[in-house]
């Protein structure tokens, strides 16, 4: 199916969580909803789900409007950032629940429990219950209960973020091959950008209940349309720093002046938000193209093989993501390197008009 | 264990609550004339007669049937009411849901002679008076609110997203609150019905004064032993013994639950 959110609106008490808001999805895509907490991205899949009635809006479904269609009646699924199961069931039961109630038959149900237990590795806890699990088999008991009926909206919300780092990573490269091949509509709303690009797919950017930009996820990645979906789609943050455009010269805040070549030739003059991801400055010279800046080093956090080192420059808190350990003293000025290929440049109005090109396995990551 | 100092104080609190638990079974097991003649702390001839009156007079046993009807209805409508309303509370938001809340509440912060009259007054105009369900209506106006308050508490305990599921997986309201949410609040109905037994159990100034004779409760049945031949307080002594039966029952039953009732803040 497809679903077709139309100017969504949501306002609780006065204040708008959901603003205007449309949106096609694709049968069979994957969505990632990326924006930080409080951006909208639970309430636009309650929404979604039909669980919260939209202010103003239409959801349709194959161009059938289903807004404020009850919930029982749309065949979705939705797993919840807490382990969201039935106390008082095992784990069988629970995960059969959809199906019992769809009223399929014993057999079936039977069939189809243990094939999506055996995919969610799940398939040795059937008849314990749900609080003598850890918090992984919770969390998958929870997503076999939302997989096991051909649901055509699966709804995840946040559904690693309560578990361990190693059970996450185990589970994200292990999603995207479950929901492979089938028909269903999978939105799944996270705040981290690595688990974005993981993921894959289409990635829709919110931001303060805007959907900011709605696209692939590499090409929003490195086509961020506005300086804010840059700044949700960095990790850390992208660096920005006002600047000035005039004879084919970029001027920045800083006092430095950069001449306009490569993907910088085409823009045109006046005011603009230069951006840079933090891997894209380093504390070593890569090379004479590079810009030499100095800001006054705040802060050092290493975390084994890299180092995130924040300097202030221009007014502003940097980022510089560095390989290997590096140990700036605190408190003193320290050269950093802008590689002006590298660029992010945006309008008076924070539209971007210039982004580098995607770079292609030169060891770091784009 | 070693015995300590602070087993002494211990000892003694337990003595001074105990005793006169220990002195109403104590009489109940003596006859009138021990219990009128000298002090003694075991009775020199225990008989059980004093029971055996209550249990083979009808005068007595049905005081305890009448109050256990009653109280078996007032929790029934008490748990009934409250499950649907404590659901609204936790769950909804609406207009002066939290002034209507506290409203409850203050249904009870009366003392029930207050509705003694109204009450009184309606029931005999209705033609109620002298019935279970008029005593078991009446101790609905104290037991409902707290009813609802306990339960609220439990039901805010279970996270929204556990119905949200179960509506996504396609259950209808009445069937979720059924198989799912129910067995979820279990102790908390254990204890709503435990408190709501409590309170209509001992209960005397509503249960005495709507009944006459079909209804009357044991706590009435006690009050009106004075016989020509004087007190018999032996077998006021048993039927003391006897009320405490039920009640020590009941909270044998819910003495777990009970505990996470008062961690939760509502009992």
């Amino acid at each position: 199916m497809t679903l077709t959110l139309e100017n969504i609106t949501k306002t609780m008490g006065g204040v708008t969580h959901i603003d205007d808001v449309s949106m096609t999805l694709e049968p069979g895509s994957f969505n990632v909803l990326l924006g930080r907490t409080l951006a909208g991205k639970t309430t636009l899949m309650r929404i979604m789900a039909g669980l919260e009635p939209p202010t103003s809006g239409r959801i349709l479904v194959n161009g059938t409007n289903v807004t404020g269609q009850r919930v029982q009646k749309r065949n979705i699924a939705m797993v919840y950032q807490q382990f969201i199961n039935y106390p008082s069931m095992n784990v069988y039961d629970n995960i059969a629940s959809p199906l019992k109630l769809q009223g399929a038959d014993k057999a079936e149900i039977d069939r189809r429990v243990r094939e999506t237990a055996e995919l969610m590795h799940i398939e040795h806890l059937l008849d314990r219950l749900p609080q003598e699990l850890s918090g992984g088999q919770q969390q998958r008991t929870a997503m076999a209960r939302a997989m096991v009926k051909d649901c055509t909206l699966l709804l995840l919300d946040e559904p690693l973020v309560n578990l361990d780092y190693k059970l996450r990573e185990e589970l994200r490269e292990e999603i995207p091959n479950l929901l492979a091949k089938r028909d269903t509509i999978v939105v799944y709303a996270t705040t981290e950008p690595m688990e974005a690009l993981l993921l894959g797919g289409k990635c829709a950017v919110m931001h303060e209940g805007r959907v900011t930009q709605f696209g692939a996820t590499t090409s929003v990645f490195h086509n961020p349309a506005t300086v804010e979906t840059g700044l949700i789609f960095s990790d850390p943050p992208i660096n920005l720093i006002a600047g000035h455009i005039a004879d084919r010269t970029l001027s920045l805040a800083s006092g430095h002046n950069i001449a306009l070549a490569g993907h910088l030739s085409g823009i045109s003059t006046g005011n603009c938000t230069v951006g840079v991801r933090a891997n894209h400055l380093s504390v070593v010279n890569p090379g004479p193209h590079a810009i030499a800046m100095q800001g006054n080093v705040e802060l050092a956090e290493i975390t084994g093989s890299e180092t995130f080192v924040h300097v202030h420059f221009n007014d502003a808190s940097w980022v510089i993501q560095e390989e290997g350990v590096h140990n700036p003293r605190l408190g003193e000025t320290s050269t950093f390197y802008l590689d002006p290929s590298r660029l992010f440049v945006f309008d008076a109005d924070n539209r971007l008009m210039a982004a580098p090109p995607v770079e292609i396995a030169n060891g770091k990551a784009a | 264990m070693k015995f300590q100092k602070r087993h002494i104080a211990l000892l003694v609190y337990i003595l001074f609550l105990l005793l006169p638990i220990y002195w109403l079974f104590n009489m109940s097991i003596k006859t009138n004339t021990e219990i009128l003649g000298s002090m003694t702390l075991f009775p020199d001839n225990p008989t059980l007669a004093n029971y055996a009156t209550i249990l083979t007079d009808p005068a007595w046993y049905s005081g305890y049937i009448n109050s256990m009807i009653y109280v078996a209805i007032n929790v029934v409508i008490s748990l009934t009411v409250a499950l649907p309303a404590a659901y609204a509370f936790s769950r909804y938001n609406f207009t002066g849901d939290k002034h209507l809340f506290f409203w409850l509440l203050t249904n009870r912060m009366a003392p029930p002679a207050v509705f003694l009259l109204p009450f009184f007054q309606l029931y005999s105009s209705v033609g109620l008076f002298d019935t279970h369900i008029a005593v078991a209506l009446a101790h609905c106006l104290f037991n409902v609110p707290l009813a609802v308050w306990i339960l609220e508490g439990f039901m805010s305990g279970i996270p929204k997203e556990i119905d949200e599921t179960a509506y996504i997986d396609g259950y209808s309201f009445p069937r979720f609150f059924t198989t799912i949410f129910i067995p979820l609040i279990r102790s908390g109905i254990g204890v709503t019905a435990f408190f709501c037994f409590m309170f209509s159990w001992v209960e005397l100034l509503l249960a005495r004064t709507l009944t006459s004779v079909n209804a009357k409760p044991i706590v009435a049945t006690m009050t009106r032993t004075v016989s020509a031949s004087g007190m018999d307080w032996g077998v006021l002594a048993a039927a003391g013994v006897l009320t405490i039966v039920p009640g020590a029952l009941v909270i044998w039953f819910v003495r777990n639950y009970i505990a996470k009732g008062f961690a939760m803040g509502r009992v």
